[in-house]
Formats: C-alpha cells, structure tokens, sequence
C-alpha cells in the first residue's frame, strides 16, 4: 500500500545526503581555487533544484490511485491512547478497501475504482505546526483529501485553512462544536462523522439522570485546556436541565495536562462531599490517575463519570475500577466490541484483534467510519458522473446531507449544512470479567443522536442554556 | 566598510527573493515565511547575545504579538501594516516594563528569569476561555493597504510584506549595532565595571537591547501569526518554542545580521524534511543536529560560509 | 473571638494541606536533587536530567513488568527500582560526562545548556525507538503497601514513603559532604576548582563520580514514581521543567535550598488545589517568578565573588 511512496521517500532521502555530502566535501577541502568552489556551489544548488522537481513530478497522482493524508498522534501523549489505535484502524481499513474485503455495502475494491494510498503523519506539535504540515501534504504532495484528526485544537486551526485551500477534510475525532458553530459557520470542504463533544456531556447527563436520580450532587477533576474545560461545561449545563436537583460543585480540579501526579487533588476529591466525580482525563493521566486513586480507594468511595475511559480501558484490564461509568465518546470501542453483533462490526474486530492483538479501541472504529464515509461519498459522486472520478464539488455534493453506514453505527450528516454527522451514543457501568480476561460493560443506556445533539443551526451552549428545547428522545 | 557589504548584501538578497517569489512552488513559500518570523526572533537573540545574555523566554514576546495579532483582527482590524506594527510594538512595550526588572540579572538567571515570565504567559494564554485556550485563535488573511488578494495572491503578497518587514529589521539592526550605543555591547560582555568607570550604564545598554529585542521578537509573531493563520498557546508561548529559537540562534551564529534568517531557513528545511520522513525520527535529528553544531562549528553557519568564501576576517 | 478563630481553624483541612504539600514537594526534591547537585558542582544545568528521569522509569517498569508476569514475590519491585536506577545512573552518567561534557567545560554556560539540550532531544528520540508508543505499566509495589486512614483522610504507604525516601536522600548528602574526606574534596573543588587541582585533588574524577551520582538520582526518581504514573513518551519534558524551578527556587546548587524550595511550592499547591483549584497552573512559575525578582540567587544560594 505504502510502498510507492517509501520508494519515493527513500529516493528522496538518498539524493539529499548525496547533496549534504558534497556541501561536507566542499567544506572539509580547503581548495584554494576560487572558480572550483563557485562551480561546486552551482552544481549543488542545480542538484537540490533537481531533487525538489523530481519529487514533485514523483508525486503527480494518477486517476487509478488516489491519496488520503491521515493525521494521528504518532509522538507524545496522545500517542498510545489516540494515535496508535487511530493508525491501526485506518491501516486496517485501508488495506481492506483496496482488497474488497470490507462486508456489504462497501464490499468493492478500492474508491471508486481507485486504490488507496494513505499518508499517516503525527499531528503533534501544536495547531501553528499542523497548520503549516496540512499546506505541505496540500501544495507538495497534491493529496486528495484528508480523514483524521483526534484533538479539538487542531481541528480549530485547520479548519478555515482547508477551506482556503479549497481541500475536502473529513473530521473522524475531534469534539469541539466551535469547527461549524464559530468557526465555519458555511462550511463547504470540511466534514466530521461523528457527533461533537457536547453529544457526550448531554448523554451523560442523561444517564446519570436516570441511573443516580438521588445524588447528592457532582465535582470534576478535568484537564486545564480546551478539552477539560469544555467536556466539564457542557456536562455542567446538561446537567442544571436535566437533573436541577443534583447540584454541582464550584470548586472542581483543573491540574496541568501531563501533570502526572494527582495526590492533592486526590484528597480534595476525598474531602468534597459529591457523590459523583466527573472527569474528561484520557490517556496516560487516566492511567496515572486511576493507579493513585486506587491505592488511596478512591473508587470505592466516589462514582466516577468517565467520559473517554474507553481509551484505557483494555489496557489497564483488571486495574479498571470496578463501577465506573465509562464512555467511549458514542457506540465505539468497548461498546462495539461486546454489545454490537452487526458483520461488519464483527469483521472489523476479528480483522483487529488477529493483526494487532488487542480490542480495538474508539479511536480506531472513528477512524475507520471517516474513510468509509469517504469511500460512499466518491463512489456516489462517481456513480452520478456515471462512473468517472468524481470531481471534489461533485464529492462534497454527494456527502453532504447524506446518511451512510460506519463500522459501529450509522451517521447522518443531518447539521451545519450536512457537514456535521449525527451518530448515537451509549454509557454504561464498567467492570472487569474473570473469565472473558476483559473489561465489560454493564446498565448499559443508549441514546439517539437526536436526542444529544442540539438541533440543526443552534450552537451547543445556547441550546444547553435555554434548556435544550427540539432534543428528540423517545 | 564591512556594515556597507552587509547592507550591500542583504539588499540584493532581499531583491532576488521578491523575484523568485513569483516562481517558487507554495510549500517553499511557507518554508520562507517561517523562516523570516523564526529569523527575526533569532536576530532578537542575537542583539541580546552580544552581550553574553541569552534569553530561554523570548516566546514571551513572540507569542504576546502572535495573540495581539489574532485579537486585533478578532477586533476587526485587518491591514497587516496595522496588525504587525501595533502587535511587536506592544511586544516592545512588554519588554521595556520587563526590562525594569531583568537587566539587573546576569547569565543563566537571566536566562531562567525570562523563561519563567513566558511560562507565565503560557499559562495565562491556556487558560482563559476568550483567547480559546489551548485551542488557540484562528487569524484571516490579512489586507494590504486596502488590496485584500486571495488564494495564491494572498500568500504571494504577504511574502514580499515579509521581506519588506525583515529588510527595514535588519537595516535597523545593522545602524544599531554601528553605533556607540550598539558598540558597547560586547565592551558589556567583556567587562561590566570598566563600561560603568566608562561613563555609561550598564544596566541602560542592557535595557534598550532587551527591548530591541523583544520589538524583533514581536515582529517575528507577527508575521508567524498571519503566516499561519493560528495562534495557540503550544506552538507559541511554551518553552520549547523558547529552546528552537536559541536552537537557531546557535545554528545561525552571531557572525552577521543576516546569520539568523539563514539560520531560520536551514532549520525549517530541516524540520521540514523531518517531519515528512519520520515524524518518530525529528527529535533524534534536531537534537543530532544541534549536537553537532555545538560540538564541530561551534560559530554557527555563518562561519562556514565565510570559510567558504575564503573570507577569515569576519564581523566582530 | 476565639469561636470565630477556631471556625476558621480547619485542622483537618490544616493537616490534608500539610501532608499532600510534604508528599508533592519530596517528589519535587526527589526530581530535582539530580540535577541540582550536578549543578552545584559542575555549574551545567542538566537538561538531560529529563532523560535519565524517563529512562529510569522506564527500566524499572520495562523489568518490572517482566518480574511480575513471572509472578515473583512482591517486594522484588522494589529492588528492581534501585536496580534501574543504578544501572541507567552509571550507563548514562559515564556516557554522557566523557562523552559530551567533558569536550564542555570552560565553555559559555548557555552553550553547555543547550549542549544538554541537544543531548535531551536526541535520548527522548532514542527512548521512543527502545520503548515505543506504549505505556508500561508498574503499578504493583504502590498497591501492595496498602493505604492509612489519618484523621479522616486516607493516604497510600508508597507515597507517603516518598517523604522517608526525600529525607534519606538528603540526610546521605548532608553526611557525605560533611562527614567525609571524599565531600570535603568535593567542597573544595565546588569553592576554587584551580587550587583543588593544585593541591592535587583528581578533579576529572570528582566530576565524573559527581554526575554519576547526579544521573542516579535522576534516574531513581525516575523508578521511583513510575509505580503511580503510566510511563509514556513525554513524561521526561514535563520534569525537566519542574526541576528547573526547583533548583531555581532553591538556589542554584543549594541541597538545603532544593528541600526547603520544593516543600514550599508542594504545601503552596495543595493550598491552591484545595481553596482555588484553578490557581494550580500558575503556582510554581509565579513562586519562580516571584523568588527570582527579589532573590535572583535563589533562597539559599552562596554569595557571589564579583571578579574584575
């Protein structure tokens, strides 16, 4: 799959150390000739101008082959919870596709005919950074389109860039509402197949409403950045609607992301009189946070409402606290796993669990359902260009409004436009099986996209303040 | 004179780039522009090097111009003349208040006390909800004078505004560094109480250089600003954006005033193929790189390049 | 008066306070007592401390997680966190002190911090090439000691050990610079290094033996806490800075400044954590700030010669 661009990469790379090793060649000799240096000079300058062109020709892309940049966290923290299983779903997929092996109804080979080539590169670093990746894979290598992203932030900084640069860009992870609702308010180039971040909060709310209706009242321990800061303020205000008689706590924790060491905050969990603690922690400050809450029994003594636990879970296997609500930001992960008995969730599991050796996780299903949901949008485009490669208007077209079907669940492309999905959600009551060797979830609820997302053309907060009016639950 | 050779230089350099601009694919353009905004930030540092201080904060100024970019513009001013010039100036301002407070400090506690305030910021910049927090703000494309271009037009344009920026940085760089005031830096370096039995305060040279410096810087998070079109506070405020700038001052050389924007060039072609042939692999290259810089050509590129051209005389 | 007094006087909020300031700020000391010694001594402030940290922890989680999988008695953790320490201390002292700073010294200091830098980058991409993505978990040796119910409070043995593990570390120090001709030689190098040599004191091998001891300790941290974190790639950038503003704080170089420093941010924190959670981020770089202002030295920093 990857092997023409690895040629091409490693071409690259040889020819740029023949280029550094003669600019070495010409610093270490002390020539005395002035003319042979400037020669020299010239010849490097034509040979690194070569290098560029030819890597520019290298990558023209052919009708028959088309390339899908898929942006993870392929270095620092977000690595193992997000990027990791992010990058297994997608290669996984990918491979499927070209081969047709994907169950009905994407069982065709390739996009629309075409094979899929994809460039998964780290989205560490920072939105400044990402931006200036997403004009390289853009204006260098002329990819297709994008499917990817995990953190709000750089989907917030991406976002008027793809539309400026006229790229279709399909959202599989990131939650901020802000990308359509601020942001982009007439979105044309840019997707996301999933319900935003607020659909999390207002389900928990939901669940908790109706699973803990005589709490006596809830804090938080959260990241301080965008994405603790938000999680917290959505699940805040659905809760003053849903459940105004469980009060919630003005002095909620707000460590530094990575900050690795939770002890006094721990006890200022301990010490506050909340039953329920609600925590948007994922990753390896999950992690660390849960072995120190257990050595202090922290669990035992508190519920916690875990809203992307489900990142950990597998991993910390009979180390996850018993009665935890856990969330896996909608039906993904270990909800799929074990609840949904459809082929194709079966398939991708199987496929999962005998190539990589462990559950697949939600980043990997949302990763997968963003190439799926472009694969049906090219081949509806093409089949409508009676079966010529559609052109990006013609694809846009054909995704917008639209409904297909992901790996774990169906999405509607029913907000901002038809650019914003709407998929379902579930929550349950975590614990660990003796006998499976695996992490299960119990009391399971689920909730119906339109229920937790706000309806089409009104942003998350104003909704959530003016008491969610048009949500609709059966 | 040498000062006439630089000027010389830089100018047709600046000349040749604005015509090469017209032809250079999209991806090179940017490389470019980032290394004109990484440059000016290095050229802060230099001014500040002369005098044996190095500062570990000057994303202080960089990312305080870099928001006052992305908020002038959330205010509705568009105009990039506008936006760069009141963002670096409110940098300068920021450094001259500083300044009060760390020309008192030498060495690494310098060093250390600027890193603190820019941590400081970082944390401000994380946390407050108007500014988007760690999500960062997004910045329009910029008008100029009026002409507001699009698409290619857009980058195109703000290449040669870039240049212009960076030419009256470096010329004003330059004429300092000539001048009494700027000559008594490395006296400062050398010995600080025979400058005092000289006549001149110390603590005032130091001052207006931690000034000057932070004005380059600000300009420097201008142009990134509008360059990129984001702000956040990672790529930023946060130490290590501090650390990739002395990484290009180091890798510059405080040779000459033009050193830094090659420095910055060589660094974002670096990072650049980097990124694209290993994302896992950038850490081992930068810090391979700059190990090496250290260890073989500890005055940086600017040296080599004189090596090159048989020049042994540099600019002291 | 007094009633009012004693509503105000919440002794187990008093205590709660106290004892998480005093856990937070042995893990500080214990972080950054590395990397000030090597400063102390050497005048190198160590970005590569970050390192030996990561690495530390990532052998003592790597081997423990093959310890335990074994299922061998319990307390072997514990051996196996000095273990790592020892060996990635000596492995990455002799390396990285003949290797790099050894070429450095008399050289501009911000060259060498960069140098440490440079060094920093390039371990935490070898790191990522040894270990991988994955986090490695050791989480046994912090459930086995259990947990302690303090005037309503509960709090877990192995970190309330850290405090005991701080002290001796400290205490050992105090002793061996004090009580011994081996940290008298020391002094003696730290104060005038050219006279040492004079004298005939082997000062290439005090420096050596000196940042040996440096990266063990930063590697024992390291293993130290990896039985209450995940370890991941990263967790190195996070300490680098926290030990920065201890060994800022404290006084560049100054044991007793480090202790007193770090207990002092630990006991401000979990006062901020406690009252106003939010205030969190900012309290180590605002004590920094604010020490660096009106004491540039440090609290406990020996005074300067000015030399013309």
């Amino acid at each position: 799959m990857a092997q023409a661009s690895t040629t091409l990469g490693l071409m690259f790379i040889l020819t740029k150390l023949t280029v550094v090793s003669t600019m070495y060649l010409l610093f270490i000799q002390e020539d005395k000739n002035m003319k042979h240096r400037v020669l020299r000079l010239v010849a490097v300058g034509v040979a690194a101008v070569l290098t560029t062109f030819g890597v520019a020709v290298g990558n023209a892309v052919a009708k028959d082959k088309m390339v899908i940049a898929v942006p993870t966290f392929l270095t620092g923290g977000g690595a193992p919870a997000f990027g990791v299983p992010a990058r297994n779903g997608t290669e996984l997929i990918i491979q499927a596709i070209n081969k047709g092996q994907v169950p009905a109804p994407y069982n065709t080979k390739g996009i629309a005919g075409a094979q899929v080539e994809a460039i998964i590169y780290d989205e560490s670093g920072g939105g400044a950074k990402q931006v200036t990746e997403y004009r390289n894979k853009v204006q260098k290598l002329g990819v297709d389109m994008f499917a990817g992203f995990v953190s709000s932030g750089t989907c917030a900084a991406i976002t008027p860039v793809a539309e400026e640069l006229k790229t279709l860009t399909v959202y599989a992870t990131c939650g901020t509402p802000r990308v359509f609702e601020e942001l982009d308010k007439n979105p044309k180039y840019v997707f996301r197949t999933m319900s935003h971040a607020t659909a999390d909060g207002v389900a928990l709310a939901h669940y908790v409403a109706s699973k803990y209706p005589s709490a006596n009242g809830y804090t938080g321990i959260n990241q301080n950045y965008a994405w603790g800061q938000d999680s917290w303020r959505d699940f805040d205000l659905a809760m003053k609607v849903l459940a105004p008689n469980i009060k919630g706590s003005d002095k909620g924790q707000w460590p530094k992301i990575f900050a690795g060491r939770y002890g006094a905050e721990i006890s200022a969990l301990l010490k506050s009189p909340e039953d329920l603690v609600h925590t948007s922690f994922w990753g390896g400050d999950l992690e660390a946070f849960i072995f120190q809450g257990l050595a202090r029994g922290l669990f035992k003594k508190k519920t916690f409402l875990m809203s992307v636990a489900g990142t950990a879970a597998y991993r910390l296997g009979k180390k996850l606290p018993a009665g935890i609500v856990l969330g896996s930001r909608g039906p993904y992960g270990i909800y799929a796993n074990q609840l949904t008995d459809t082929p194709m969730v079966k398939w991708f599991n199987n496929a999962y669990v005998n190539r990589y050796g462990t559950q697949p996780t939600q980043p990997s299903y949302q990763y997968a359902q963003a190439i799926l949901g472009a694969k049906f949008a090219y081949e509806k485009a093409a089949a409508a260009n009676s079966g010529k490669w559609p052109s990006t208007d013609q694809v846009i077209a054909a995704l917008e409004g639209a409904t297909f079907q992901g790996v774990a669940t169906e999405v509607r492309m029913a907000r901002s436009n038809g650019h914003q999905g709407v998929t379902d959600h579930a929550w349950g009551v975590a614990s660990f099986d003796k006998e499976l060797g695996l992490p299960v979830v119990s009391e399971v609820m689920h909730f119906k996209g339109d229920c937790i997302m706000p309806p089409d053309g009104m942003d998350s907060v104003t909704w959530l303040k003016g008491g969610m009016k048009g949500a609709k639950c059966d | 004179m040498s000062a006439d050779k630089t000027i010389i230089g830089v100018t047709i350099a600046v000349v040749l780039l604005a015509c090469a601009n017209f032809f250079i694919a999209d991806w090179i353009r940017q490389i470019g522009l980032l290394s004109m905004a990484i440059g000016s930030v290095a050229l802060g540092l230099l001014v500040l090097w002369r005098t044996g201080l190095i500062s570990f904060g000057h994303a202080l100024f960089y990312g305080f111009s870099a928001y006052g970019v992305a908020l002038l513009n959330y205010l509705g001013v568009r105009d990039a003349f506008v936006l760069v010039i009141v963002s670096a100036a409110a940098s300068g301002l920021l450094a001259w208040g500083l300044g009060f407070l760390v020309r008192r400090y030498r060495a690494i506690f310098f060093a250390l006390l600027t890193m603190a305030f820019s941590m400081i910021l970082y944390g401000v910049l994380a946390k407050t909800e108007r500014f988007g927090s760690t999500d960062g703000l997004n910045v329009h494309p910029p008008t100029f004078l009026g002409y507001a271009p699009v698409d290619q037009a857009a980058q195109i344009t703000l290449f040669l505004f870039g240049l212009l920026v960076i030419y009256g940085l470096i010329l004003g760089v330059q004429i300092y560094l000539r001048s009494v005031l700027g000559q008594m830096t490395t006296a400062v370096r050398e010995n600080e109480i025979r400058v005092e039995y000289l006549g001149y305060s110390v603590e005032h040279v130091i001052h207006i250089k931690y000034v000057i410096s932070g004005l380059l810087a600000g300009f420097g998070g201008a142009i990134m600003a509008l360059a990129v079109g984001q702000v956040d506070p990672e790529s930023m405020a946060y130490w290590t954006a501090s650390g990739e700038f002395v990484f290009v001052a180091i890798l510059a050389g405080t040779g000459n005033v033009a050193a830094p924007f090659i420095g910055a060039v060589a660094f974002e072609v670096i990072r650049h193929f980097a990124w694209e042939h290993g994302a896992n692999l950038w850490q081992l290259i930068m810090g391979g790189t700059l190990l090496a810089i250290i260890m073989f050509v500890p005055d940086g590129i600017w040296s080599v390049l004189q090596r090159l051209v048989g020049k042994k005389d540099g600019v002291k | 008066m007094v009633q009012l007094l004693l509503g105000w006087f919440d002794l187990q909020l008093i205590f709660t306070i106290l004892t998480d300031g005093l856990i937070y700020g042995s893990y500080l000391f214990i972080v950054a007592v590395g990397m000030t010694v090597i400063f102390g001594v050497q005048r190198v402030l160590n970005v590569t401390h970050g390192s030996f940290y990561a690495f530390g922890a990532y052998l003592a989680a790597y081997l423990g997680g093959i310890w335990y999988e074994h299922e061998l008695p319990d307390f072997g953790g514990f051996v196996i966190i000095f273990l790592a320490a020892i060996v990635v201390g000596v492995f990455f002292g002799i390396l990285i002190e003949r290797g790099l700073l050894k070429h450095l010294y008399g050289k501009d200091e911000h060259i060498v911090v960069l140098a440490t830098f440079a060094a920093f980058l390039a371990l935490e991409g070898i790191g990522l090439f040894i270990w991988g993505t994955d986090p490695y978990f050791f989480y046994q040796p912090q459930m086995m000691l259990g947990f302690v119910e303090i005037l309503g409070m509960t709090y877990d043995y192995y970190n309330l050990s850290l405090i005991v593990l701080a002290l001796i570390i400290s205490l050992s120090i105090w002793y061996f610079l004090s009580r011994t001709i081996w940290g008298r030689l020391l002094q003696a190098v730290i104060f005038d290094r050219e006279v040492s040599q004079a004298m005939g004191v082997n000062v290439t091998a005090v420096f050596l033996g000196t940042f040996i001891l440096g990266t063990t300790l930063g590697a024992l941290s390291g293993a130290a806490i990896a039985p209450t974190i995940s370890v991941l790639p990263g967790i190195g950038v996070e300490v680098v800075v926290l030990a920065f503003a201890v060994v800022v704080i404290g006084g560049m170089g100054s044991i007793p400044g480090a202790l007193i420093g770090s207990v002092l941010v630990g006991v401000v924190r979990a006062a901020a954590i406690h009252e106003f959670p939010q205030a969190e981020m900012f309290v180590i770089y605002a004590i920094m700030a604010i020490v660096l202002v009106f004491r540039p030295e440090g609290l406990f920093a020996p005074p300067a010669v000015r030399k013309i």
